[in-house]
């Protein structure tokens, strides 16, 4: 298995090495960048471990001004900048390359404005996903978009991977809920898109830079949609015989006309080691588990799991648990929301996140669960089934390598399979590095050359974020 | 003469642009040509999507569907009441308020990112369009985004081409999420009250966990424009529930209490509710049969009233509140006071303002969209150069698009 490439790094760049480092020193404040070997260590990865590259620098600027200061210098010098929140993509998008300047958007992290009249707040990019609704939640308000990483991720990086969570399926994910960005384009421009009046004519700019990887430019500062709480939230156990069964459900709730505001779909493997792990109550004996979640007064809650219970009733399901009270509902999700972290445990993981017709549900299981065989290889599925976005998490064990290339193969075929019924390589976590070299599996050759020539309509040189999103070969001369 | 094009199939496109790119001839994309104001009146030949028609694949359990782009929207909505479903985004429907003919079609719907009341909580129309296939200004056939709900793979050209009124490519396929029917719809009604109060109202509505689908404040002025004149005396401020029987009935309990104290509480029926929304989408009030001005402004939702406030003390204008005060539906009595009316938007924390009417020539004299910017302005420029190099694409002049 070939090992995936990264830009080969500019021998200029690499060669003014400590002259970019003073010049750096000198642009920011005390305390604000990065160069000590050892101490860039840390940011030589984010959550797709496997790959590694330790940057030239890292800037940690504490306003707009200074990163547009250190996005200016690196634009005039050709200085390839990878943007940074948390670095907790799954995707390799945040993993910098060793010519390159991270600019980390960690200390900008305050929350600037909350408008409850006009159900906005807006943010610095570096705050995190959870400490926006963590803000608003006593005067009883929430920020939709729920990312399982929501303690640590931020809202810049959310934008760049254009995230979603379990609740999307009722509210959106990123780009529905985010009204305004504040930026610094690749010259060092400071722009600002949409804000709190709706869709600002012109092209529709802000679209575009979500879900754009730091590539675009980078985002200072976000204005984003806050709703308001429903009275009452309340998850449901339903434990099947098969995921098939279960796959058909998930089909017919949606087809019935019923929007629950979350449908989160575990097999076996992964009903295990999340019950291991957390003890939420996840029934034993079953092969596929749904947590439905509805949500509004207690008639509304009870009018609508009645529906939804009665279609379960239609495929066989063999469990249905009600949450009786708030604390087993939050035990119910932290079993959902320690997926990842309780499988990371047990093995070592590659997460996919391919998203498929709702219709193909049940032969993408099939179809993952033969790969997986074929390969010798483990997998545990948990992911949002209401909108089609799979996470076959795919155990093995990152000491032999052999086993990680098989992994890293099963994990291509099944993006694959995913793209060939009608779906897309990645749902939510971003092409990064990781699918990267499958796009041309999903688009054809012109498609990529149009998504290129906008990327440059931003970034002429591709400074920003280079070696992600796009495969190295065939890219347009800069 | 202008000759108007109109395709079969995405390869004749293709040879139409690059035949007009040859011949450097302009070419106006046209999809019902709904609006009348630029019909031929630059010259230059049209793009027409009409031959480009019908609904490629609808399946209902998973909600979304791929429809030509010359397909009408009635043709779409008919298929969708079918099985209980509709576009969330409510695009507006412009004949009536622009006296104009023509079929609406789906690309022009979302071509110009056409959305009604329900969008400030549900979206615009760019939030539903998941994938377009289209034909560039070299005439290459492209394909953007797909035909599931969540896609973050690579960029999202769809979002471009939503709003790019004809600027950037011709669309010649879009797919895209729908959502089933509401089982019920009413709307509660609290009467008399002034523009601010309403404001206030509002925002109370929309910070109560009840699900407003809808957030608009008729002023006296306007009130008997809407419903044939039966709405109670004094302004409406009025707000939508949907949703299953038991729920609504409940959730309204919960609205008319807390709007008890704004003012007189009543509700509306399913079918007065659906009239209402449907006059409010398509700015029944002002579908007056004149060319007086009429602007299209979205600002923050408490900015609204103060901004309509504020232009009252200079100049004629008559209004009403959609999106919980955001959208301004603004006529003006005489002239579109463009430089007026854009001060006071940037005075009071920005926006932008539409000219969406006006006669021929005061709209060929004003800047009918909200400028942007030089360097906002300049990205627009280079994205349409990489979509479209030769410039063929002459874009809406009734909008004076320019990006
Ligand atoms: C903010 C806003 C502004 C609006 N401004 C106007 C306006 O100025 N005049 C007006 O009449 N209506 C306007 N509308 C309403 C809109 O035109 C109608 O809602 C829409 O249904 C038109 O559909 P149509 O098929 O008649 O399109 P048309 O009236 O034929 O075209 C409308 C626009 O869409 C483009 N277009 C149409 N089909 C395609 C396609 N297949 N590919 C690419 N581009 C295409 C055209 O070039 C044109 O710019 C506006 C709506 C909104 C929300
Ligand atoms: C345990 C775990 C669970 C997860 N669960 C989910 C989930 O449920 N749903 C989901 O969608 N994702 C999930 N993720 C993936 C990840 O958390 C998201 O992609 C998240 O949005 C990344 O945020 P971050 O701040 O860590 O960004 P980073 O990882 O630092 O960066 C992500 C990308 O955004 C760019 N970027 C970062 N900040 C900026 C900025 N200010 N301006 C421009 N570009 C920027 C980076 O260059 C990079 O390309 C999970 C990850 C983990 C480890």
């Amino acid at each position: 298995m070939e090992q995936i490439g990264f830009l080969p790094p500019k021998a200029a760049v690499l060669a003014r090495r400590d002259e970019i480092v003073g010049d750096l020193l000198d642009l920011l404040p005390e305390g604000c960048l990065v160069h000590e070997p050892r101490e860039l260590v840390p940011f030589e990865t984010d959550a797709f471990v496997s790959y590694r590259r330790v940057p030239l620098a890292v800037a940690l600027p504490e306003t707009t001004a200074q990163v547009a200061a250190v996005m200016k210098y690196c634009h005039r010098y050709g200085i390839p900048v990878v943007p940074r929140g948390a670095g907790t993509s799954l995707a390799g998008g945040a993993i910098p390359q060793e010519d390159a300047v991270v600019i980390g958007l960690s200390k900008m992290s305050r929350i600037i404005d909350i408008d409850y009249a006009n159900r906005t707040a807006t943010v610095q990019a570096g705050v995190t996903n959870l400490a926006i609704s963590d803000a608003v939640s006593p005067d009883g308000y929430f920020y939709a978009p729920d990312p399982s990483s929501q303690l640590a991720c931020t809202i810049g990086g959310n934008i760049g991977m254009n995230s979603g969570g379990a609740h999307c399926l009722k509210y959106g994910v990123t780009t529905n809920n985010l009204l305004g960005v504040k930026m610094v384009l690749v010259d060092g421009t400071v722009i600002e898109l949409g804000g709190k009046a709706l869709d600002a004519p012109g092209l529709d700019l802000l679209g575009i830079v979500c879900g754009s990887e730091g590539q675009l430019g980078i985002v200072t500062e976000a204005t984003v949609r806050l709703i308001a709480k429903p009275e009452g939230a309340r998850p449901v156990l339903f434990g099947f015989d098969s995921s098939e069964d279960a796959g058909a459900c998930v089909a017919d709730i949606i087809g019935a006309g019923i929007i629950p505001v979350a449908i989160e779909f575990m097999d076996r493997p992964a009903i295990s080691i999340c019950e291991a792990f957390a003890g939420a109550g996840y029934p034993d004996d079953v092969e596929a588990l749904l947590i439905v979640e509805v949500e509004g007064s207690e008639t509304e809650m009870d009018d609508m799991l009645r529906a939804i219970i009665e279609i379960a009733r239609r495929h066989g399901v063999k469990v249905v648990k009600e949450s009786q009270s708030a604390t087993q509902a939050a035990l119910i999700w932290k079993g959902r929301k320690s997926a990842f972290g309780a499988t990371g445990r047990v093995a070592d993981y590659i997460c996919m996140d391919g998203t498929v017709p709702l219709s193909q549900l049940p032969h993408v299981l099939r179809g993952t669960a033969e790969i997986i065989e074929r390969h010798g290889l483990r997998v545990a599925n948990v992911f949002h089934a209401g909108d089609g976005n799979m996470h076959p998490l795919i155990l093995f064990n990152a000491n032999d390598p052999e086993d990680a290339a098989r992994a890293e193969q099963a994990g291509n075929e099944i993006l694959k399979l995913c793209v060939d019924v009608g779906g897309c390589l990645t749902g939510e976590h971003g092409v990064g590095i990781e699918k990267r070299d499958l796009m041309r599996h999903q688009y054809a050759e012109v498609d990529l050359n149009q998504q290129m020539a906008v990327r440059a309509a931003f970034d002429p040189q591709w400074i920003l974020n280079p070696s992600k999103v796009f495969p190295l070969e065939g890219r347009p001369a800069a | 003469m202008s000759v108007i094009h109109d395709p079969l199939s995405e390869e004749a496109t293709s040879r139409i642009i690059r035949a007009a790119v040859a011949a450097s001839s302009p070419l106006e994309i046209r999809g019902g040509g709904t609006r009348t104001l630029s019909a031929g009146g630059a010259g230059h030949d049209i793009l027409s999507s009409a031959s480009l028609s019908g609904i490629v694949a609808y399946n209902p359990a998973e909600m979304t569907m791929t429809a030509k782009s010359g397909t009408p929207l009635d043709d779409v909505e008919a298929a969708l009441s079918e099985c209980r479903q509709m576009l969330s985004f409510e695009p507006l429907d412009v004949r009536a308020l622009l006296g104009t003919g023509g079929i609406p079609t789906i690309g022009g719907v979302f071509a110009t990112n056409a959305s009604g009341p329900r969008r400030f909580v549900a979206g615009a129309a760019r939030d539903s369009l998941l994938g377009v296939r289209f034909v560039n200004g070299s005439g290459e056939i492209v394909k953007a985004g797909g035909r599931v709900m969540k896609n973050v793979t690579g960029l999202d050209l769809a979002k471009l081409m939503a709003g790019s009124f004809g600027t950037l490519a011709f669309m010649t396929e879009v797919t895209f999420r729908l959502l089933p029917v509401p089982e019920t719809a009413l709307t509660v009604v609290v009467s008399d009250l002034n523009d601010a109060q309403a404001a206030a109202a509002m925002a109370t509505a929309m910070s109560m966990s009840v699900e407003v689908s809808g957030a608009a404040h008729l002023p006296e002025s306007v009130r008997g424009r809407f419903l044939g004149g039966r709405l109670a005396d004094g302004a409406a401020t009025v707000l939508r529930l949907e949703g299953l029987s038991a729920s609504v009935s409940v959730r309204a309990e919960k609205l008319t209490a807390a709007m008890a104290s704004f003012g007189p509480v009543g509700t509306l029926d399913p079918a007065d509710t659906a009239q209402l929304w449907r006059e409010i989408r398509d700015v029944h009030a002002f579908a007056d049969g004149t060319a007086r001005p009429v602007w299209r402004i979205s600002v923050a939702p408490t900015a609204g009233h103060q901004l309509v406030a504020a232009l009252r003390l200079e100049t004629g204008v008559d209004a009403f509140y959609d999106w919980q005060g955001g959208l301004v539906w603004l006529r003006m009595e005489a002239d579109p006071e463009a430089e007026l009316v854009r001060r006071y938007i940037k005075a009071l924390g920005g926006g932008h303002a539409t000219l969406l009417r006006a006669a021929a020539d005061v709209m060929a004299a004003t800047q009918v969209t909200q400028p942007q910017g030089e360097a906002i302005e300049a990205l627009n420029a280079r994205i349409k150069e990489k979509f479209d190099p030769a410039g063929i694409f002459a874009g809406n002049v009734a909008t004076g698009a320019r990006y």
